[in-house]
């Protein structure tokens, strides 16, 4: 009678594990999903007046894609390709989208301070006095790729522990 | 455990270590100095947030390999791994940037007026790819690990009872 109530007990708890899981790779999935959308719509045009002929200044249209550098392309295919895997639910290629989706953050993040502040030993100007929108469109981009890494991260270590778990039903892994 | 787990993870952590080291060493004494129209231009890992983030993960990087050789396996074995996964996550996330800002040095961007700076500060750019090399090498040695560590620290708890 006893082990019969531990068993039943054992699989609400496996049934609870695994909506939390189901829950957490929605969310990963909605944040790669956002941060595709946002960094690859991201257009602006600015004019310039450059010149000043007579009375008429004259105009320059300059348009910052976000093609025009390659780690925003890189970062657009990885969050595109993790929200395929999330979309599919593939757990082979766990580690290798956590890697992809953190490195390709982590690059925008450098890229855009640099676009933001300038490097002034490498003589490179800011750019984001100009285009605001676009550089601000791309930081709430990455913001929600930070987001779906520490989901994906936590979808992870709660598959590690509770594989674990379900090949020794008896033993909790938090016991050494 | 017996020896033909702990054997290859031991190997790999001092791989990992010996390789982040030379990571942290070789961009430190990356230093590079031009003359332009009269002005020293003067090229240091310093000048570059990126790079600054290279070093000092990869110095935490070479510390925590280090302290992780003297880890009781069967106690401690899921911490070490869910440190191995978050100091792994570093590792790469430092490499993508610095290798991102080193295409940049090296070809610009037009589109942003980005002139590139390989040209006038040769030394320093080949300084720079040496390190970045030996950061992939840890790279992938941390992903071995990881993925060893995985599946040690499963089998642990599958055959405990």
């Amino acid at each position: 009678m006893g082990e019969e109530k531990l068993t039943n007990i054992i699989s609400i708890k496996r049934w609870r594990v695994t909506t939390i899981v189901i829950l957490l790779r929605v969310l990963a999935l909605f944040a790669t999903a956002t941060a595709t959308i946002v960094m690859a719509l991201n257009k602006e045009t600015h004019t310039f007046a450059v010149a000043t002929i007579g009375n008429t200044p004259v105009k320059l249209a300059i348009t910052a894609k976000f093609q025009h550098m390659p780690a925003n392309l890189m970062f657009v295919i990885a969050n595109g390709v993790a929200t395929l895997h999330s979309l599919l639910m593939i757990t082979i290629m766990c580690f290798v989208m956590i890697a992809a989706v953190c490195g390709a953050a982590t690059t925008v993040a450098f890229i855009g301070e640099l676009a933001r502040h300038g490097n002034a030993h490498a003589r490179w100007n800011k750019v984001c006095d100009n285009f605001e929108r676009y550089c601000d469109q791309a930081s709430g981009a990455m913001l929600a790729s930070y987001i779906g890494v520490l989901f994906l991260m936590l979808v992870n270590v709660i598959n590690v522990f509770e594989h674990g778990r379900l090949m020794s039903p008896s033993k909790s892994p938090l016991s050494a | 455990m017996n020896k033909t787990q702990w054997i290859p993870i031991v190997c790999l952590r001092v791989i990992a270590m010996a390789s982040t080291f030379v990571a942290t060493v070789v961009m430190i004494t990356s230093h590079d100095s031009a003359k332009v129209l009269g002005m020293t231009f003067q090229a240091k890992y310093n000048n570059s947030p990126t790079l600054r983030y290279f070093v000092v993960v990869s110095i935490i990087a070479t510390i925590y390999s280090f302290g992780a050789l003297f880890v009781p396996p069967k106690k401690l074995g899921r911490h070490v791994l869910v440190l191995d996964l978050i100091v792994m996550s570093f590792l790469i996330s430092s490499f993508s940037a610095a290798v991102g800002i080193g295409q940049l040095g090296k070809e610009g961007n037009s589109h942003a007026g980005w002139i590139p700076i390989c040209g006038q500060v040769p030394k320093f750019c080949h300084h720079v790819t040496a390190s970045l090399i030996a950061g992939f090498v840890a790279v992938i040695i941390y992903f071995l690990l990881v993925l060893y560590n995985l599946n040690n620290v499963l089998s642990l708890v599958a055959f405990k009872a």
